[in-house]
């Protein structure tokens, strides 16, 4: 990991890592690439987010399908433990809920494989804030 | 493989399932298979969209058209309209309650306004492992703002302006305390991060800490150049591993990358976080007991003044913040004072986090501007009580705060409005009560906790907390007298007057607020000798109704220390002598056959 010494070295890394996420959604392979982000705080953990993430990370490399698999923190769906977001390349991120390793493969089939939704959809509700004025 | 070109979504969720949902979901799936369009929309049913009070809800992808209140017989008109002809069903489209407009799009609805994401900004959106993700998120522009463009005044101002106050539960202002600090010339200064969180049912700073440790440090950092600091520590209990984990991969990552440690951005100013553990001792929230507990000494509180701005850690001058307000910073610099203010309430600005918990449907996390009723955040966010249950009460602020009720379901939520419905703000955690919980256990419980967190230095709180357990023990037990119930109150009052810290001073609050909300029961409890919830065993009892008994002995059988009496399609009897309440018999009982007196 390289030094920042200044605002503008911060601004220009800053500009890097984003063109850097870019690329890993769109730039690579824009038909397969599929990004999930594993709720990862110790509730999640508790009702076992660990196995799921690892389900995921196993299952998807031995099924051929590219992905980036990461780990975030609580998206504050509690009561709908293991959590997990689902990104398809172009589409809209689709939050499951209650994600054991049943649905994870029922995920893995039929919502990444075909874009057919699975149940266990939990609706966001909330908007974040841009930190950019 | 099939390919869909569009997708309905109805809500799986308690309320609208109860509204019969699931037709709907029939209905519409008939309705495609009849036009042949099974193969192409598609039908899922999801989580609780939180929006109960209008459901059942049929969300249609991809043109984002939110239905409310559909009925299984609209299937047809959704399909054969907006489906087949591409046009929007008005009559179920939500109409705003104001402007009587129909909104299509939820993202333009004012509920889905409701949670608006300050301090949860990238939780669970960004890798809390990855300081690359935060510095792509905006990370860390904030403090380089302010070392490169900012002097300390301004940014105190700044903090001062946007009308933050503390979110551990005091509320006094945060950009104050930081002037305080400046003010107090020391040749070493420092900051300190509560995040001892000890109410139960309280987990906002954990997981903030866990989700998006870097926005503490960056704002740690930005108040010690505001005050003139170089060192940061962050008070965190033993009993949170994992967000003591990722609290250090994100300073060691920080200080790889030069954004802790020496000469920050080049600009000459250095600072650097360490951590300290507590042991996980509710009075060390209290920032004096803090600041003794990580000098190593009892973790006990001390008369202020001197105020920790004065005299802190080591005897110098120390900031004292939560973390959720820390968390806050870094958006407030970024985006300013002004846009900061023009959230909230006239004297509580911003969001506020709060931990739900209790008897409600989505217990969770959540983040809603200051100035939300309760009502909305129990009903609409939390997706109201659990079982269809009825609403009784909901104790804010933990163990030191009020249990308020339905008469202060449209309370907007600020710091000034629930200290004068009886409560507090506290740290944000929200338990909800329904109609099973017996408010005098609910008392006990509470003080029962306090009891056991208090650090027994002064008399009021060691004593009195105790007094008042044994004294609402009394009358769960039913030796309970009219007379108690003054004693309750009067005690309260000289421990909320005379103890030391903000823990004897808030302890007796939950004992206050239930006795003035739910009077009633109290009563009830010493002159009927009875429990209105039916939780006191000692003041309840179970009772065969003679129509509904077949005789099946099922009773009979369960019963672990043989009360029931009675033979084979003989009514059975309980012998109160002998029974223990234990409840077992009436949840054997298949014939509704057992009550509660």
């Amino acid at each position: 990991m390289s030094k920042i010494t200044s605002l503008a070295d911060l601004k220009k890394k800053r500009q890097e890592l984003q063109a850097g996420m870019d690329i890993r959604v769109k730039a690579i392979d824009p038909e397969n690439v599929v990004q999930i982000k594993v709720a990862m705080a110790t509730c999640g953990i508790a009702s076992g987010a660990k196995t799921v993430m690892e389900f995921f990370l196993e299952q998807l490399e031995r099924r051929n399908i590219a992905a980036v698999v990461t780990q975030t923190g609580c998206m504050g769906y509690c009561y709908a433990e293991p959590t997990i977001e689902v990104k398809l390349p172009g589409q809209d991120p689709v939050v499951y809920g209650f994600v054991d390793l049943k649905r994870a493969d029922q995920i893995i089939e039929k919502y990444i494989k075909t874009g057919e939704m699975v149940d266990g959809i939990i609706p966001v509700n909330y908007q974040i804030i841009d930190l950019k004025e | 493989m099939s390919k869909y070109s569009m997708h309905l979504l109805v809500c799986g969720g308690t309320g609208c399932h109860a509204s019969e949902s699931d037709a709907v979901v029939c209905n519409l799936k008939d309705e495609l298979e009849a036009k042949g369009l099974q193969n192409s929309v598609q039908v899922i049913m999801t989580g609780c969209f939180g929006f109960c009070e209008k459901g059942p809800i049929v969300k249609v992808m991809p043109d984002n058209t939110f239905y409310v209140q559909v009925k299984p017989e609209d299937a047809q008109t959704i399909v054969e309209e907006h489906v087949i002809k591409g046009r929007k069903v008005a009559r179920l489209l939500y109409k705003d309650p104001q402007t009587k407009e129909s909104i299509s799009d939820s993202k333009h609805m004012d509920f889905f306004k409701k949670q608006l994401r300050i301090v949860l900004r990238n939780c669970g959106f960004i890798n809390p492992e990855n300081i690359n993700e935060y510095i792509a998120r905006d990370g860390y522009q904030a403090l380089g703002k302010v070392l490169t463009e900012m002097t300390p005044e301004q940014v105190i101002k700044e903090v001062k302006d946007s009308g933050q106050r503390g979110r551990g539960g005091a509320g006094f202002s945060t950009g104050l305390k930081w002037e305080l600090a400046r003010k107090n010339a020391s040749d070493e200064k420092y900051v300190v991060c509560n995040a001892d969180e000890g109410d139960p049912g309280a987990f906002m700073d954990r997981s903030v800490l866990e989700g998006d440790p870097h926005s503490v440090l960056e704002a740690m950092a930005i108040c010690g150049y505001s005050i003139g600091a170089s060192n940061g520590l962050i008070y965190i209990r033993a009993e949170y591993p994992l967000a003591i984990e990722r609290l250090k991969i994100a300073i060691g990552q920080a200080r790889e990358m030069g954004l802790l440690g020496e000469n920050i951005f080049g600009t000459g100013f250095n600072f650097d976080i360490k951590l300290r553990f507590g042991a996980g001792a509710f009075v060390c929230g209290e920032e004096t007991a803090l600041i003794h507990s990580m000098e190593g000494l009892r973790g006990e509180p001390t008369v202020k003044p001197p105020f920790p701005a004065e005299s802190g850690y080591l005897n110098k001058p120390t900031n004292v913040n939560n973390v959720e307000t820390f968390a806050a910073i870094p958006a407030i610099i970024l985006k300013g004072a002004k846009w900061f203010s023009s959230i909230g309430t006239e004297r509580s600005k911003g969001t506020k986090v709060f931990a739900l918990a209790g008897k409600i449907n989505n217990v969770g996390l959540i983040e809603v501007p200051m100035g939300t009723t309760l009502r909305e955040v129990i009903f609409e966010i939390g997706g109201g009580i659990r079982d269809g249950k009825k609403f009784k009460g909901i104790q804010t602020g933990g163990p030191s705060g009020g249990c308020l009720s339905e008469k202060h379901l449209d309370t907007p939520i600020d710091f000034d409005n629930l200290v004068a419905a009886g409560s507090i703000m506290g740290s944000g955690a929200m338990i909800v009560l329904d109609e099973d919980d017996c408010m005098v256990s609910m008392a006990k419980f509470f003080l029962e906790f306090t009891v056991e967190e208090s650090c027994g230095k002064c008399a009021p709180c060691r004593i009195g907390n105790k007094r008042l357990h044994e004294l609402l023990g009394q009358i769960c037990e039913g030796k309970g007298t009219l007379k108690d119930l003054d004693r309750l109150r009067n005690m309260s009052l000289v421990i909320k007057d005379t103890s030391l810290c903000g823990l004897g001073q808030t302890s007796p609050n939950p004992v206050l607020s239930m006795l003035d909300n739910y009077y009633d029961e109290y009563v009830a409890h010493v002159t009927d000798k009875k429990c209105p919830s039916g939780q006191c065993r000692s003041l309840v009892e179970y009772i065969v109704n003679a129509e509904n008994c077949v005789g099946c002995t099922a009773c009979v059988r369960v019963c672990p220390v043989n009360a029931i009496t009675g033979d084979r399609k003989e009514v059975h009897l309980i012998n109160p002598s002998i029974c223990i309440k234990c409840g077992a018999c009436m949840d054997k009982c298949k014939f509704d056959a057992i009550y509660i007196n």
